[in-house]
């Protein structure tokens, strides 16, 4: 019995690691462009599906894609914010909502005339073949390996947003962009950059999940939805919010799946429900 | 006098052949055979069937010559998107407003049984390749109905029993929680039962939605069972596959897929899929006949056809044929041909529809091969035992078809003496 719930919420932490990587760019875009950013699962899809682009037609391997995929993504990203998304500043946030709507939907439709819907495998790197043996649960190399790397690089995103002078800015930015303005700072250049971060974000947890997952072009659009709960459970746009969140979710679903699986996709939706009727800013949002 | 004869009988030589062909003209309605390919053409099922399907009816049409009865036949398609009532709605148009005469694929047994009523009210005939519920040509079953492919029967027993006899007898199962899996999860641990074998629990996980199934499995795992039973589909079963491999499930215990098609087992690679038992009711590499067709389908989709794609190919041939023999397009003739006629062709060889429309025919029990063994492109399977129609399919005394004439409940059966 212990066994197998310490199994299963070590489970639900790998899966948490997941969440929070994703909701994580969520939250830094919102915070600051309060853009809801529907396209994030189809960057997410489009991380997965560039690495295993890259293996198959140049044989670019999984470390290189780590580093060259994001950042492709992100420029993307870029080009993006500067062409389409400035043109709604000022305008309902629900323009944005839906241009990234249309966006994700246009890539996925894309993704899935090029490629159907099966997908293909991507190999795990010979490095993290293999996995140990913790007596209640067989844990694999390469998911430890994803915890590893997901909590750095939360820790890393939290330590520029909350302890360096760019991330001063951006907090800044997120209370009040007109005054930030007026002392000088580029703030649409601030814009862009953000948005393009956001985007690599959500690629690097797409080529994070490619060995896990198969990759296939709706392999974003149903993971989005629980990541958007998670953002908004955790207060949207607080960018520890997201992180703790987006663990607790993860340990709350492996919980779930243990005592009553049937209801493990809902869990995380009654949670939000909850929150929003008890703290309609969030866990760890401030009310505006 | 012998002039006039000699006239009289010249007319009747000329004349006959030409009422001979009006007569055969007014036979088929409209003027033309349309078939309409009603599949799901973007989702999770549209590289088992969808376009491949449109594909697979347009060449049965080819290879018939383009007409029956001196009249053209048309290909049409749509998209049901998985929903009832979409399916519905377009099949309502076609027959009303495209005289459209035969409805083919209907893949996912959702939308088939929303399909059949409204085509049997109306006698158009149902050709179903894809969707796998008995209840096809058990309670829901109609007298225009004719589930050509597979049926879920098939699949568990299929597997089921292969499995259990080659001493995999403590099951688990991980199942979508949905008609489809529930179905498919009691008809296989029935069978694994009956053969000797046991069933030590199961984990329902909600379907559509699921990506990660590593709990599951972990359940799976300590559950102890010498076999894992797959009973779900698509996505679905190749992320399954994928994890119990990461998690080293597949080392102690073996995975049986119930519902598995080569295109999954092109997406996970035979790496990861290898050893697997499947039962299918088409592979391409089996004889010259399949070979030949599946290539033709090859070059024209770069892909090779899934079991559905070859059973809307052969069903839409079938069909054809049923007409030319008939006379006529008329859905009662029509079916009691198709029902007379053996279907031998590249997908099946003595296939018989029987009275409750269900499609009897050899299913094959194949094993994915592993890398090594694999020669070329597409060689994923080993045939490891034909099985012959009669102990494939279930008996039409035991599906209960109201509408059969053999287990006739007329009360049951709306579609009569119309």
């Amino acid at each position: 019995m212990i066994r197998a719930l310490s199994g299963q919420l070590l489970l639900g932490l790998i899966n948490g690691s997941f969440y929070a990587l994703l909701s994580l760019g969520l939250a830094i875009i919102f915070g600051l462009l309060e853009v809801v950013n529907f396209a994030h699962g189809a960057q997410y899809m489009m991380g997965a599906f560039l690495a295993w682009m890259g293996l198959t037609y140049l044989g670019v391997g999984y470390w290189w894609a780590l580093l060259l995929v994001p950042a492709a993504v992100g420029l993307s990203g870029v080009a993006v914010e500067r062409v389409l998304l400035r043109r709604l500043q000022g305008l309902d946030p629900l323009y944005g909502l839906l241009l990234t709507f249309g966006l994700a939907l246009v890539i996925e439709g894309a993704f899935h005339q090029a490629y159907g819907n099966s997908g293909s495998s991507y190999p795990v790197p010979e490095a993290l073949r293999g996995g140990f043996d913790l007596g209640f649960v067989y844990l694999p190399r390469y998911r430890a390996w994803v915890v590893l790397v997901s909590a750095s690089v939360c820790f890393f995103s939290w330590f520029i947003i909350e302890r360096t002078r760019l991330g001063a800015y951006l907090r800044a930015g997120t209370e009040n962009r007109r005054l930030l303005q007026a002392f000088g700072v580029n703030v649409p250049f601030m814009f862009t950059v953000t948005y393009g971060f956001g985007a690599a974000l959500a690629a690097f947890a797409g080529v994070m999940a490619a060995p896990v997952y198969q990759v296939n072009p709706l392999m974003g659009s149903s993971l989005i939805m629980v990541v958007f709960a998670v953002v908004v459970i955790g207060g949207m746009g607080s960018i520890l919010g997201a992180i703790l969140t987006g663990l607790g979710i993860g340990l709350v679903e492996g919980l779930t799946k243990f005592l009553y699986p049937p209801a493990a996709s809902v869990v995380v939706f009654a949670i939000m429900a909850l929150v929003l009727l008890f703290r309609p800013a969030g866990l760890f949002g401030r009310p505006r | 006098m012998n002039r006039w004869i000699a006239t009289a009988v010249l007319a009747a030589a000329l004349s006959a052949p030409a009422l001979a062909a009006d007569a055969a003209k007014g036979r088929i309605s409209d003027d033309v055979v349309k078939i309409g390919v009603l599949t799901d053409m973007t989702g999770y099922y549209s590289d088992l069937a969808g376009p491949g399907s449109v594909e697979a009816a347009k060449m049965a049409v080819e290879d018939f010559g383009g007409t029956v009865l001196g009249k053209p036949i048309q290909v049409v398609s749509a998209d049901h998107q998985l929903k009832a009532d979409v399916a519905s709605t377009v099949a309502r148009k076609w027959i009303d407003e495209d005289k459209v005469d035969a409805i083919v694929d209907l893949v996912s047994s959702s939308t088939a049984l929303a399909v059949m009523p409204v085509a049997a009210q109306k006698k158009r005939i149902t050709l179903l390749s894809g969707p796998g519920t008995t209840a096809i040509t058990g309670a829901q079953c109609t007298p225009y109905t004719v589930h050509y492919t597979y049926d879920n029967w098939a699949l568990a027993h299929g597997t089921g029993g292969a499995v259990v006899k080659q001493g995999g007898d403590s099951w688990f199962f991980i199942t979508a929680d949905y008609v489809f899996g529930k179905s498919l999860e009691s008809d296989t641990a029935a069978v694994v039962k009956a053969a000797g074998g046991k069933s030590l629990g199961d984990a329902l996980y909600p379907s559509p939605g699921t990506t990660d199934f590593s709990s599951y499995l972990l359940q799976a795992q300590s559950s102890g069972a010498k076999i894992i039973g797959l009973a779900n589909a698509g996505q679905d079963t190749i992320n399954c596959i994928k994890q119990a491999n990461e998690f080293g499930l597949t080392k102690s215990q073996n995975l049986a897929g119930l519902l598995v098609f080569i295109s999954d087992v092109h997406a996970l690679g035979l790496a990861t899929a290898k050893g697997m038992y499947l039962t299918t009711a088409f592979y391409w590499d089996r004889d010259d006949a399949s070979r030949k067709w599946a290539k033709r389908f090859f070059e024209r989709t770069k892909r090779m056809p899934t079991m559905v794609q070859a059973g809307v190919a052969s069903a839409v041939g079938h069909y054809l044929r049923a007409i030319q023999a008939a006379g006529t397009d008329d859905a009662d003739a029509v079916m009691a041909k198709m029902r007379e006629m053996p279907v031998n062709d590249f997908f099946a060889q003595g296939g018989r529809i029987g009275p409750d429309g269900l499609h009897r025919h050899a299913m094959y029990l194949a094993q994915v091969k592993s890398p090594e063994e694999s020669k070329a492109p597409w060689d994923y399977y080993r045939i490891a035992r034909i099985i012959p129609a009669a102990e494939a399919f279930p008996s039409a005394e035991e599906q209960k078809c109201p509408c059969a004439p053999t287990t006739l409940d007329a009360a049951k059966c709306p579609y009569l003496g119309k």
